[in-house]
């Protein structure tokens, strides 16, 4: 045993910038890693994750992979805390909401003037979409939520060091963000 | 028919955004099938309709956190039509630093953090070392390096637009600000070191490229055709320029195509099982008009570099690739040559005082289409709009570097397939191959989702009959 505190991270519904906000503590990471081991991540060829601490999760769930992977991933992190406006309410994907989803495949395979084969995919492969985009907290338990879109590396910095010092997570004023 | 075995690779890893692959295969192994699945749809396209158009360049860029300058750059160059503006020589140049600076995030992320564990360990390697964290441990310098070169870019792009990701700086005519002395002056003096770093990551791309020679130069390599940006001089240019295409041997197809002409350049064919798009030249049709996009393709269209090192650099690349290469792992060595010419397009601009002041916006005639083209990190992006006369956004579409690449993606993981997992036991390491075929493109699964969702990547194989064989799924043991 290490004695590290193991970290997982996933992304579902969102564009991978929670991530890259994530390294953007720099070279900071240096000194992470002589605390945290990384389980299933983007950054690894973990798959799947096993039993874990602490689990980040970007993007909230548009379909039913997204949800299988969120329940999966919930049921093994003791700690879960939902990253950026996209996992906390939806964001920018929750966009489509307010129309039914069949018209916006649609506009896209379809209808758009450049295709030469058109029609919707359908393949037994793409997992079924859901009507709405909905933020993670829906559907599973989250201890705590980070926000911003992406919240700056410096509120992952603050959080994860708090969580590592064994104390209770605050954010500084200035790294709170919402844009 | 006898029965076809699936095993999925899903999802799959350090590329950024989701996606899977699916293998077919029969009772004696052999590949009779491979894809590339996007498996998530976002619909940006459809729900951009009805939103201001001014608004678009920050909304847009949120397809991608990897490079969401590319969409903000995009965006805004198409919408400059709209309000009918010429950007003022400073808003240019500010564009200009903000491309380069995140060419060179962009680059050093995808080559040191995801791509360099492969070919530093090799591709069946140890799976729990075979990421950043082994790299960190084991090549401690290597590992500082790329994290340096990606925060400098990370620290241009957070001075010009306000944050490292998603920030706001292109708007609809030209930028919202200059950038400030005190900025300027201190990465000026900083990016000299850059300058070395970058040199540093050519050289390291190009010993890990021809360390395995033989295996390398065929590995996954299908010819195509190549398309990009070039300036009018033939000089390289991310930013602006004319389309040039190449056929697989490098003979010209065509050049100086407008942003415009891409209506009737490309055309795009839906298939069932992703929902990412084809896109391929509607001169040649479907099957001999697809292409490659990317560094791999830039460094071979254009006729030298811009910038004195990077062309030393792409001259001894051509050297070492007589002809025109197709190996998807020769796309890292190039893509470490567009690093160097980034590090030397910030020092260029940086000593350009237009960045400090000057005007920033221009308007004119309002016109109710726009169209801009531009090289992202991942390829040629383009964005199309159509706007009414309240404003409003009626008709947007969006071709995506990563889409452009979808075919050269699809043709290079069957053709490692074939090689290397026919007829074998297939175990993680073997279906590692099929991801490095992946990773070499840099796919952005996060952008080509952008018709409605994210891109999970997965392999899957299937036996003779279409059915699953195994989900080839790898790490979790
Ligand atoms: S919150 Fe913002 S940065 Fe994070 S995944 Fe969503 S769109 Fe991307």
């Amino acid at each position: 045993m290490t004695g590290k505190v193991k970290l997982a991270t996933t992304s579902l519904a969102g564009c991978f910038g929670c991530h890259m906000s994530f390294l953007d503590i720099d070279e900071r990471i240096l000194p992470l890693l002589e605390r945290v081991t990384f389980d299933r991540s983007p950054l690894t060829d973990v798959k799947h994750a096993s039993a874990c601490d602490v689990g980040l999760v970007e993007g909230g769930v548009c379909n039913e992979d997204n949800l299988h992977v969120l329940t999966e991933f919930r049921a093994q992190c003791k700690v879960l805390v939902a990253v950026g406006a996209c996992a906390i309410n939806g964001g920018l994907p929750a966009q489509r909401n307010q129309f039914d989803v069949k018209d916006l495949l649609h506009t896209v395979y379809v209808a758009e003037p450049g295709l030469s084969r058109r029609a919707v995919p359908t393949d037994a492969e793409l997992p079924r979409l859901f009507d709405k985009v909905r933020p993670v907290h829906e559907f599973v338990q989250v201890d705590y939520f980070l926000p911003g879109c992406p919240p700056p590396a410096d509120a992952f910095w603050a959080f994860l060091t708090a969580l590592l010092d064994g104390r209770a997570p605050t954010l500084p004023r200035g790294v709170v963000r919402y844009d | 028919m006898t029965d076809l075995r699936r095993i999925a690779i899903e999802p799959l890893s350090r590329v950024e955004g989701h996606g899977k692959v699916t293998l077919l295969l029969d009772e004696a192994g052999a590949v009779h099938e491979a894809r590339l699945h996007i498996v998530e749809f976002r619909g940006f396209e459809a729900f951009i309709v009805g939103r201001p158009f001014w608004e678009v360049p920050v909304v847009v860029q949120r397809l991608c956190g990897i490079c969401p300058v590319s969409h903000n750059l995009c965006a805004a160059k198409a919408l400059d039509r709209v309000v009918g503006g010429v950007p003022p020589p400073s808003a240019v140049k500010l564009r200009r630093l903000m491309h380069s600076g995140q060419m060179l995030q962009s680059h050093a992320l995808h080559f040191f953090h995801l791509a360099s564990p492969d070919l530093l360990f090799g591709f069946d390697s140890d799976v729990s070392r075979r990421n950043l964290i082994g790299l960190v441990e084991q090549h401690p310098d290597i590992a500082k390096m790329g994290v340096h070169l990606r925060k400098f870019g990370q620290q241009v792009l957070e001075a010009v637009y306000g944050k490292r990701i998603h920030g706001t700086g292109a708007v609809p005519g030209g930028v919202n600000k200059h950038l400030a002395l005190d900025a300027r002056d201190g990465f000026l003096a900083r990016v000299p070191q850059v300058k070395t770093w970058a040199l540093e990551a050519v050289a390291l791309a190009r010993r890990l490229t021809e360390v395995n020679q033989a295996r390398h130069q065929d590995f996954g390599a299908v010819p195509s055709n190549l398309l990009g940006l070039v300036a009018a001089d033939g000089a390289l240019d991310l930013y602006d320029g004319g389309l040039r295409g190449l056929d697989a041997e490098g003979r010209l197809l065509f050049d100086g195509l407008e942003a415009v002409d891409y209506r009737s350049l490309i055309r795009e064919e839906v298939r069932p099982w992703s929902y990412m798009k084809f896109p391929y030249l509607e001169r040649l049709g479907p099957e001999a008009g697809w292409y490659k996009v990317g560094p791999l393709a830039r460094v071979q269209l254009c006729d030298r570099m811009p910038t004195p090192l990077a062309e030393a650099a792409r001259r001894e690349f051509r050297a070492a690739y007589p002809g025109v290469t197709h190996a998807p792992l020769a796309f890292h060595w190039a893509r470490m040559i567009e690093l160097l010419h980034a590090a030397e397009d910030l020092e260029r601009l940086l000593q350009d005082d237009g960045l400090l002041h000057g005007d920033l916006v221009s308007t004119g005639a309002r016109r109710r289409e726009g169209i801009g083209v531009i090289e992202a990190p991942r390829g040629t992006l383009i964005h199309h709009y159509e706007v009414g006369d309240d404003d409003l956004v009626t008709r947007c579409n969006l071709i995506v570097s990563t889409t452009n690449n979808n075919q050269a993606m699809n043709e290079a993981i069957r053709s490692v397939a074939r090689r290397y997992l026919d007829g074998h036991e297939v175990t993680e390491g073997l279906l590692n191959h099929v991801e490095v075929a992946v990773r070499a493109f840099d796919p952005c699964l996060s952008c080509a989702t952008h018709a409605m969702g994210r891109m999970p990547l997965q392999v899957t194989l299937v036996d003779a009959r279409g059915a699953v064989v195994s989900v080839g799924t790898r790490g979790s043991a």
